[in-house]
């Protein structure tokens, strides 16, 4: 324990003596996670979109005028057979008169002479996965009493793609920026060794051990790590609280923000870890390659 | 006891050393002499395992250094201590971190470190020094920090590389006096240099190396030693 504050001792000394190497893996580090965490961060908000659709009747069937309580019966039956069905809700004339008054009560003038018998009845449809909608659309169509039927293809598809490619490009972008912070510290940590040379010199000659000589620098780099996780999980917070207005006005009915304070907790906790791995891993092999102890 | 049996050490095709048979008491005070490039320094090297022996044994009291392992060398360090002309002191500690910081190295609780770099400072006379920084030295302060640094684990050997080859005749005399004043306390002390008016001023044994090999090996009497260490 005496031995290891001595070595965090020595580490944290030789960081503050030379502050601009520091800066140089902090920086490079920081741009990796703040980079990380946006894509993580994005790719939850693309989840909670998705999840915002799943939530929601993917495929509505308009009913003729005069369908019966049966023939409404008999097409749940034929749905529930297939056993991909989340729940079936029908939508009286009356109620869809609702919904739609309520959706536009901000605009009186589309709302004053619509009648319930203007409005068709309908049957709301969520399917347990989104992906059988457009088989379960179809299987609506078939029936003789529905006249129409709108589901959510298109927006669903494109949102299903975006989400993969922003996952893709995260994760190649997230490799790539890995890649770099370990060649950085790899070659800022190596610069500290050579600067070191006549202490690591005549720490060997009065008896130090490799891990005595090597272990600050292995701490270094962890420290650039966790220095750098926890700067830029602050800087997402700030920028999510930033740009939360913006978000609210666009895309408010997704409820992506505010996000909960939890997220960010773990965003921490996996950066940290991430972060002590990439500065020790590189440290180590700078180590490696240029400490000869 | 240091025992040299049959080493030989060669960098490529240049023999440094050659068939070198030698045997040091524990507490002799041994000078070794001779022109630069005659295999002085790599003598000392050997001995603390910087370098390896090309063939023969170096015995250590009953180890042979050459064979032990890589991760036993920082503890045969501990019991050697080791001087140069250069001091090799960290600029950026004080005298008394410089001194402390082998006892730092070996974990030792921090009064006890206080306590043991005091003492060895007061021996070399630099108590008054503690809280000065290198640059803040003379010369033969900082051959004395650095003589302090290599006593502080108390080691029985002592392995000085031209200690006062930067020194002014005055410093050159107190390093000296220290040596001499270690090698009372019972150090075995092995000392290189080029400075003959050194090597006249105590009572020693004086190993001279030519080209690789022993040239000469003048022992002097213990109690002769003493009759002239006192005079000076």
């Amino acid at each position: 324990m005496r031995t290891l504050l001595r070595l965090l001792s020595t580490t944290f000394k030789r960081i503050r003596r030379n502050p601009y190497n520091a800066s140089g893996a902090v920086a490079v580090m920081f741009l990796t996670f703040f980079v990380g965490g946006s894509f993580i961060l994005i790719s939850l908000a693309s989840n909670k979109i998705l999840s915002y659709y799943e939530s929601k009747p993917q495929v509505i069937a308009f009913l003729k005028d005069g369908t019966t309580q049966e023939q409404i019966d008999s097409i749940k039956t034929d749905l529930e057979k297939t056993d991909k069905i989340e729940s079936i809700e029908f939508v009286s004339k009356e109620q869809a008169l609702e919904i739609y008054k309520e959706r536009n009560q901000s605009r009186p003038e589309l709302t004053e002479f619509v009648t319930a018998d203007i409005l068709p009845a309908s049957l709301e449809v969520s399917t347990r996965a989104l992906e059988d909608q457009t088989e379960i659309a179809k299987l609506v169509a078939a029936q003789p009493q529905v006249e129409d039927v709108a589901f959510l293809q298109e927006v669903v598809e494109n949102l299903t793609k975006w989400t993969k490619t922003i996952r893709y490009v995260g994760i190649s972008v997230i490799t790539f920026l890995i890649l770099t912070s370990i060649f950085v510290t790899l070659v800022v940590i190596g610069l500290n060794i050579s600067l070191h040379k006549e202490e690591i010199e005549i720490m060997k000659l009065v008896g130090a051990t490799e891990r005595y000589i090597r272990t600050p620098f292995l701490f270094e780099g962890a420290f650039y790590g966790l220095l750098s996780a926890l700067i830029s999980t602050l800087a997402a917070y700030a920028a999510v609280v930033w740009l939360s207005p913006f978000v609210n006005r666009y895309l408010g009915e997704f409820s992506i923000v505010p996000v909960n304070p939890v997220v960010f907790v773990y965003l921490l906790g996996a950066e940290a870890l991430v972060g002590i791995f990439v500065g020790s891993f590189g440290s180590y092999v700078a180590t490696r390659k240029y400490l000869k102890v | 006891m240091i025992t040299f049996d049959e080493v030989s050490k060669q960098y490529n095709l240049t023999s440094a050393l050659s068939d070198i048979n030698l045997e040091i008491e524990d507490g002799e005070f041994v000078f070794l002499i001779g022109p630069s490039g005659a295999g002085k320094s790599t003598l000392l090297k050997l001995l603390i395992r910087e370098e390896l022996p090309t063939a023969g044994r170096i015995l250590v009291g009953e180890r042979d250094i050459a064979s032990i392992p890589e991760s036993q060398v920082p503890h045969l360090r501990r019991t050697i201590g080791t001087i140069f002309q250069d001091f090799k002191l960290l600029p950026q500690r004080t005298v008394f971190e410089n001194v402390a910081f082998p006892l730092e190295i070996i974990g030792l609780p921090d009064e006890e470190i206080q306590r043991t770099t005091m003492e060895t400072l007061k021996l070399v006379s630099l108590d008054e020094r503690a809280e000065h920084f290198p640059w803040q030295l003379s010369g033969g302060e900082a051959q004395r920090t650095a003589i302090a640094r290599s006593m502080v684990q108390r080691p029985d050997i002592l392995l000085a590389d031209e200690p006062t080859g930067n020194l002014d005749p005055q410093s050159a005399w107190e390093v000296m006096q220290i040596l001499a004043k270690l090698n009372k306390l019972g150090a075995t002390i092995l000392m290189a240099t080029h400075n003959f008016d050194i090597t006249n001023s105590l009572p020693h044994r004086m190993l001279e190396i030519r080209e690789g090999k022993i040239a000469k090996d003048t022992k002097v009497k213990k109690e002769t030693k003493e009759v002239k260490g006192a005079k000076k």
